[in-house]
């Protein structure tokens, strides 16, 4: 089925690709991408890898090339970071409204002002409404995974819309990790080749990209919505297959733990492994605390995180990222929005923590912990906490 | 054969906004803007083709005998092919209401 | 390459009409202006693709006019996507059939790959996808429709807007004589690129036109055709002057008709005795505040231009012996 290898992530996900018989490349380096699209570059010019590797001028014109060779009927793959992710902005909503199968790793990179090139979440955070499919994965192995497995989602004719795999920069793109590569014909019977629906062929010739008045666009929209709220279903089914095939199963929101916590974190991303050795140490300790992985981002689990979060008292929303001026904390705004409706809820607090790659560590957890529980019992003294800001 | 475009429900709309048939927009008279029309006098035509040519619409259709006359559904009456007649045959007529 | 020659325009060209073809890729029942000389072009330029050929077009005139959801009025598989980027979706297009074909997935040779935008998505915000995909050697044909502003959101300028031009935002006034740079030239630009074939072509001059477009299309690798496309609404000109002014705009040389052949020049359309521009600027609206010293300069660049261009055609070619393969240096000095 695989074989176990040590190997940096960057190079697992460009496995994945290759594995997944992309056909078509277009992608521009940014840090901490780089890795990733390189290693592509090496496979296709060692004829590793049958496809076309476009080396664009721009992210924009990467995902606007992406657009045409999916449009062409190709299976179309690219990968970006924050400001890449930031330049292709417009094309996003495009690619997602006029339903292109494209699949996207992003190598979560804080976003500029000041400069920074280490990990956070506000890169794709400043993207939540773009109408693709967001998935986040917590180490090298999820990420291989996932890419294979977003082929196969966005390509599913009753899907067919684009999709993200985030996955950390620095610290899951550039680690080493023990992981198992699938081999080809495992993958192969997994991910079949991809139909388009509509292609650009002058034997059936489509207008796409027509303009919508007022009458039609809400109509258009809804349709988006729709698909994209549907696709869940897809999603859950396409990682159970998988898991019949790697022994790895993914859920959209995962539990750590927690049963009988009255305390929960919830982390995306890497920080979910970290924020695991914390909850030991705590229930060591006596805490009852438990974690929430959050998985699947769009389209947002609703009945999976209530699930998963009923019998809590205080909720802990750890964001890597904020939303200035607002709510600030992403993940802790849409979360809160989640539970709005319903009756029995804890309370949810969010901390910002490891904005700008800052490290974040078991012992940042403990803090934040007690630091959360004292201010759920006093009152919350803040509308949202910027934890370890010095000053 | 498209509907207004306030009568469609959202999954009438194919996927993504595709356009599926090709050429639709024939289906929109924009003969009704014009406010003048051209007129062939036949005696002075050298069925050369010109007019066709510069037709921006395509309204200029081929007659049997291979003389040329407007088509009214999308004649927007703009007078290029008044103004490009090599004979100077056509002449441009206001519309009648 | 060489099957259809100097497309050369002569008297003989108006009465060969009838032999262009009938059928029609850009359909009526566009909402373009009455007299538009860019539908015009477009119409054209779609019959010289032909039918097997996929067209990725910028936001526009073009694309408005011809795709408000539910109606469309492309015969031709055709994609929009935005504004500044229709070369490198061209560019997706492309390698996407390339590699479609490699892998035998596609019935038949892979079609031809056009990208058709204004001024404004070529010259301005679309500069960087082109010289991209120029640069990356695509095998595709970009046509710019020029006319000459960016006249879908209300006739505001842009580089290809001629010096002393009105537009809303280049307006006359008592600090400004109008546009005050003189046009972008674009034919310099993707002949600097290494492009195998550029050349200029009008709707006036329809067998040009045409069998530069062939042409275009047939030359393996890019290529780039600049239209200009008279446009009444924006040019404050009469409706049915749009033919008239491109034919003007070549006979004054404001817009002479060429083309670049691996870099060598060649006029299509020989002017023998330049007119003046002011036969050319008198029945547009938007020249009308000029006075005579801006009319004086805008006559001695067009003459000077034209004069270069003229030079450009005369010059010798290969300007410089191509560069010798470092091996076969090596063995021509071995072989010694």
């Amino acid at each position: 089925m695989g074989h176990r290898v040590g190997m940096e992530v960057s190079i697992a996900v460009s496995h994945a690709v290759q594995l997944a018989r992309a056909e078509a490349i277009a992608a521009y380096p940014i840090t901490p991408q780089t890795h990733i699209v390189e290693h592509l570059s090496s496979l296709v010019a060692n004829g590793e890898l049958d496809a076309e590797f476009i080396t664009v001028e721009s992210e924009h014109s990467a995902l606007s090339a992406c657009i045409g060779t999916s449009a062409a009927g190709a299976r179309t793959y690219t990968a970006t970071s924050s400001q890449g992710l930031a330049l292709m902005f417009e094309i996003l909503f495009i690619a997602s409204a006029m339903r292109f199968p494209i699949v996207m790793n992003v190598a979560n990179r804080a976003l500029s002002g000041p400069l920074n090139i280490w990990n956070d979440h506000s890169d794709i955070m400043a993207a939540r409404d773009i109408g693709w499919i967001q998935i986040f994965v917590e180490n090298g192995q999820e990420a291989f995974d996932h890419t294979i497995m977003a082929f196969k989602i966005a390509e599913n004719h009753k899907v067919l819309l684009p999709t993200i795999v985030n996955l950390d920069g620095f610290i899951l793109s550039h680690v080493v990790e023990a992981l198992e590569i699938l081999d080809q014909e495992a993958v192969d019977k997994f991910l079949p080749a991809y139909h388009p629906r509509y292609r650009l062929d002058p034997k059936e010739p489509v207008t796409m990209g027509a303009f919508a008045m007022p009458e039609m666009y809400t109509e258009v929209k809804m349709a988006h919505q729709v698909a994209l709220t549907n696709a869940y279903d897809q999603i859950v089914k396409v990682w159970e297959e998988y898991a019949k095939l790697s022994g790895r199963q993914y859920q959209p929101v995962e539990r750590y733990k927690t049963k009988g916590a009255k305390v929960l974190l919830l982390t995306m991303g890497s920080l979910s492994e970290v924020a695991e050795i914390a909850v030991d140490e705590l229930r060591e300790a006596g805490v009852p605390v438990g974690l929430v992985k959050l998985r699947l981002w769009r389209p947002f689990p609703f009945a999976d995180l209530r699930a998963a979060v009923a019998g809590a008292e205080l909720l802990i929303v750890c964001d890597r990222a904020l939303s200035l001026g607002g709510a600030a904390g992403p993940v802790m705004a849409e979360v809160r929005s989640a539970f709005y409706p319903v009756a029995s809820q804890p309370q949810i607090l969010g901390y910002a923590i490891g904005l700008g790659g800052r490290d974040v560590s078991p012992q940042t957890f403990k803090e934040v912990v007690s630091q959360a529980q004292r201010e759920a019992q006093q009152g919350p003294s803040q509308e949202f906490y910027l934890f370890g800001v010095r000053g | 054969m498209s509907k207004p475009m306030d009568q469609y429900t959202w999954q009438e709309i194919a996927i993504g906004g595709i356009l599926i048939e090709p050429g639709s927009a024939r289906e929109y008279r924009v003969g009704d803007w014009r406010s003048q029309h051209p007129v062939w006098t036949k005696s002075r035509c050298i069925r050369c083709g010109v007019c066709w040519t510069v037709c921006p619409e395509a309204a200029i259709l081929e007659e049997p005998e291979g003389y040329f006359d407007m088509n009214p559904t999308y004649c927007k009456g703009c007078g290029t092919c008044a103004r490009e007649c090599v004979t100077g045959c056509i002449s441009m007529i206001p519309e009648e209401e | 390459m060489e099957k259809f020659g100097t497309a050369q325009s002569q008297k003989f060209d108006t009465y060969a009409s009838r032999l262009l073809p009938r059928e029609e890729f850009f359909t009526s029942g566009h909402r373009a202006c009455q007299g538009c000389g860019e539908a015009l072009a477009v119409r054209w330029v779609c019959k010289a693709i032909g039918k097997d050929a996929v067209i990725a077009n910028a936001t526009g005139c073009m694309e408005i006019v011809s795709s408000g959801m539910p109606q469309t009025a492309w015969m031709h598989p055709w994609i929009h996507v935005a504004f500044e980027n229709t070369a490198a979706v061209a560019s997706g297009v492309e390698a996407g059939l390339k590699v479609l074909a490699r892998k035998g997935k596609l019935s038949g040779p892979p079609p031809k790959v056009v990208a058709m935008g204004g001024d404004g998505g070529t010259t301005d915000i679309g500069l960087q996808a082109l010289s991209g995909a120029l640069e990356r050697g695509h095998d595709f044909t970009y046509i710019c429709l020029d006319n000459e502003a960016y006249m879908n959101t209300g006739i505001q300028r842009s580089s290809s807007t001629p010096y002393g031009a009105m537009t809303t935002t280049s307006p006359p006034g008592k600090m400004s004589i109008g546009q005050h740079t003189w046009k972008k030239d674009m034919i310099a630009i993707a002949v600097a690129h290494g492009v195998p074939y550029v050349a200029t072509a009008s709707p006036s001059y329809l067998f040009d036109l045409f069998f530069k477009v062939k042409k275009a299309l047939q030359t393996p690798g890019p290529a780039y055709i600049h239209v200009l496309s008279v446009c009444p609404t924006g040019w404050r000109s009469a409706i049915d002057l749009s033919v008239r002014l491109g034919r003007l705009a070549v006979e004054t040389g404001v817009f002479p008709l060429y083309e670049v052949v691996n870099g060598h020049y060649r006029l299509t359309v020989e002017v023998p005795k330049l007119r003046p521009v002011t036969h050319y600027m008198k029945p547009q609206g938007r020249f009308r505040h000029l006075r005579a010293p801006e009319i004086d300069f805008i006559q001695r660049q067009t003459t000077a231009r034209y004069e270069l261009l003229l030079q450009k055609c005369q010059a010798p070619y290969p300007e410089f012996p191509p560069l010798i393969h470092a091996e076969k240096a090596e063995e021509g000095e071995e072989g010694q």
